[in-house]
């Protein structure tokens, strides 16, 4: 940083500040200074957990409100998830060590005879950015992948990406045969991709229709905060 | 040196391109999944017949099937050693499909983005990026397309990439991108940004513009924010036919012939010159859509009501250029 506007010390700042900072960081896409602020927050006795929820996924939130409303495009979200990233490396071991509750797991895929990956991408980069695990099974995938990887990596919800009207009725078949099996109610389904909208997500049994990788993320952390409320109730 | 576009452009007041090829490909019975690009090979009397409905519809210029044909789309069907043939495949079908037509009618060899994400934000080079586009170049030109055809790019350094490609291998081209997100490229370009950027290029395209995005309304106020910036190069408009919907279990397009031969007569009258249509778009919305060109005389420029009110809402209130988008929010950091 050679800016003499950027002299700015990280470790001089307060903590409240300094998380107000990390949020600027991150919209900024500014990766090392994430990860410096991330180690100070750590030698200050913070917990993995509150640094990751009260100023990481906080921040990013920031980023997905801007992204939702059309003032940030893919280029800054993508730097930004890039920055979260970095203070993700550091975190992860950390929240495992320490028992912290994970936010939540996701499989995700374009369906079957669906080679358009670009979106399923973007949503996967942003989710990991919120926080969420990522398990990726790629382009092409048939129930039986989904359904293997689900129970597989016990994760908690399941994304299916389609780009084409061809392809998009595929989900319904997943979703069919997760409720002929009978696990349905075991994951949060979400769908995506161009030609789809809300009214065809309903159709088919989906939780949700994700319009981009924002609502993607503010859709699964709505659904992930309400299925943590019934386990405790 | 002048191709057979810019000897059209030249002495006619527009051009009518093509439709769908994907739409199209599926109906003729290419299964979900499959890269259509291979069909060149497996079935080259199919994509004869796809040029050929485009053609007898009364189309001046047709795409190649060869959308998918570079290096790392046809990679996820390891397909990646193809990329010359089924490019040169593909343009030789059309060349023998525009030469029987007793007509002047345009090759245009289309390559669509790599699928990528670019550097900084992403991990392919512009180096690579050129290289990529370069083979399928050199594949299309080869198989005797007249110039080529870059659509539904979404980054601006995806773009330049591929025309530093074409100049590489002396192509003219034309290159449209898609405006799909709140009336911007995916990437955040706004129509106007889009001009600046194409008028910097030092291979300039004969023509630049928008193809697929949303729906009709959406491309033609792409078109209106164009004129903004006083474009020099002939503009380009091949919008959807209509938004798919599903209906009792199927999908169909709502844009109905009727419907696009409004939009070919408004795409002319926001200063299009070459007028098509994308996905959903049928020989018999091309006919219709020349019909409606040759018997209705060039109108006013369409303002945004009466886009609105002709062929349906936009998809975002913004286009990001009437300066109703808030302001990306201030980092103490460097305003400090």
């Amino acid at each position: 940083m050679s800016d003499e506007e950027d002299d700015l010390i990280l470790s001089e700042l307060n903590d409240e500040e300094l998380v107000l900072q990390m949020m600027d960081d991150l919209y900024d896409g500014m990766k090392a200074e994430i990860e410096e602020s991330v180690n100070i927050l750590l030698e200050r006795k913070w917990t993995p957990y509150d640094i990751l929820t009260k100023a990481l996924v906080e921040g990013m939130a920031i980023v997905g409100v801007d992204f939702r409303d059309g003032i940030l495009f893919v280029p800054e979200v993508l730097l930004a998830a890039g920055a979260m990233k970095g203070g993700m490396v550091i975190l992860k071991p950390l929240l495992i060590e320490t028992g912290a509750p994970r936010l939540g797991k996701m499989v995700i895929g374009t369906v079957k005879g669906d080679i358009h990956d670009i979106g399923k991408n973007l949503v996967g980069m942003m989710m990991e950015g919120a926080g969420f695990e990522i398990y990726d099974l790629g382009i092409n995938n048939s129930l039986e992948d989904y359904i293997g990887a689900l129970e597989a990596e016990d994760a908690d919800i399941l994304g299916m990406s389609a780009l084409l009207t061809t392809t998009m009725p595929y989900m319904k078949v997943v979703i069919d045969t997760l409720i002929e099996q009978g696990k349905r109610d075991k994951y949060i389904v979400l769908v995506g991709g161009a030609p789809l909208n809300e009214e065809f997500g309903k159709a088919i049994g989906a939780d949700a229709y994700c319009r981009d990788a924002a609502v993607a993320v503010e859709t699964a952390k709505e659904f992930m905060a309400r299925k943590h409320n019934q386990l405790s109730a | 040196m002048t191709d057979l576009l810019s000897e059209l452009l030249a002495s006619r007041d527009w051009l009518l391109g093509d439709g769908a090829t994907g739409t199209t490909l599926f109906n003729m019975g290419l299964e979900a999944g499959e890269a259509p690009e291979i069909w060149n090979e497996t079935h080259p009397d199919r994509i004869r017949a796809l040029y050929d409905g485009a053609i007898n519809a009364g189309s001046d210029i047709f795409l190649t099937n060869s959308f998918g044909g570079n290096y790392s789309r046809l990679k996820l069907h390891d397909r990646q050693n193809d990329v010359f043939t089924l490019n040169r495949i593909a343009a030789e079908i059309g060349r023998e499909a525009a030469d029987a037509s007793g007509r002047k009618v345009v090759v245009a060899g289309s390559v669509g983005p790599t699928g990528e994400i670019m550097e900084p934000v992403g991990e392919l080079s512009f180096d690579s990026a050129v290289e990529i586009f370069e083979e399928q170049a050199k594949g299309l030109m080869e198989g005797g397309a007249d110039v080529l055809w870059l659509e539904t790019i979404s980054a601006p350094e995806e773009y330049t990439a591929a025309a530093k490609a074409f100049q590489n291998v002396g192509a003219p081209w034309v290159g449209t991108m898609s405006f799909d997100t709140a009336g911007r490229t995916m990437m955040g370009v706004t129509a106007v940004d889009m001009v600046a950027m194409v008028e910097g290029i030092e291979n300039k395209p004969i023509a630049f513009g928008a193809n697929c995005g949303v729906g009709a309304s959406d491309l033609l106020r792409t078109l209106v924010g164009f004129n903004k910036a006083n474009p020099s190069i002939p503009v380009v408009s091949k919008g959807n036919a209509g938004i798919p919907k599903y209906v009792h279990g199927h999908i169909h397009y709502d844009g109905t012939p009727e419907l696009m031969a409004e939009y070919a007569l408004l795409a002319r009258d926001a200063g299009a010159k070459i007028i098509g249509g994308c996905c959903g778009t049928l020989p018999e919305h091309l006919v219709a859509m020349r019909a409606a060109l040759e018997s209705t005389p060039q109108g006013d420029r369409p303002d945004l009501d009466t886009i609105r009110t002709t062929l349906g809402a936009f998809s975002s209130d913004s286009d990001g250029l009437d300066g109703a988008t808030p302001p990306k929010r201030k980092n103490r950091r460097r305003s400090s």
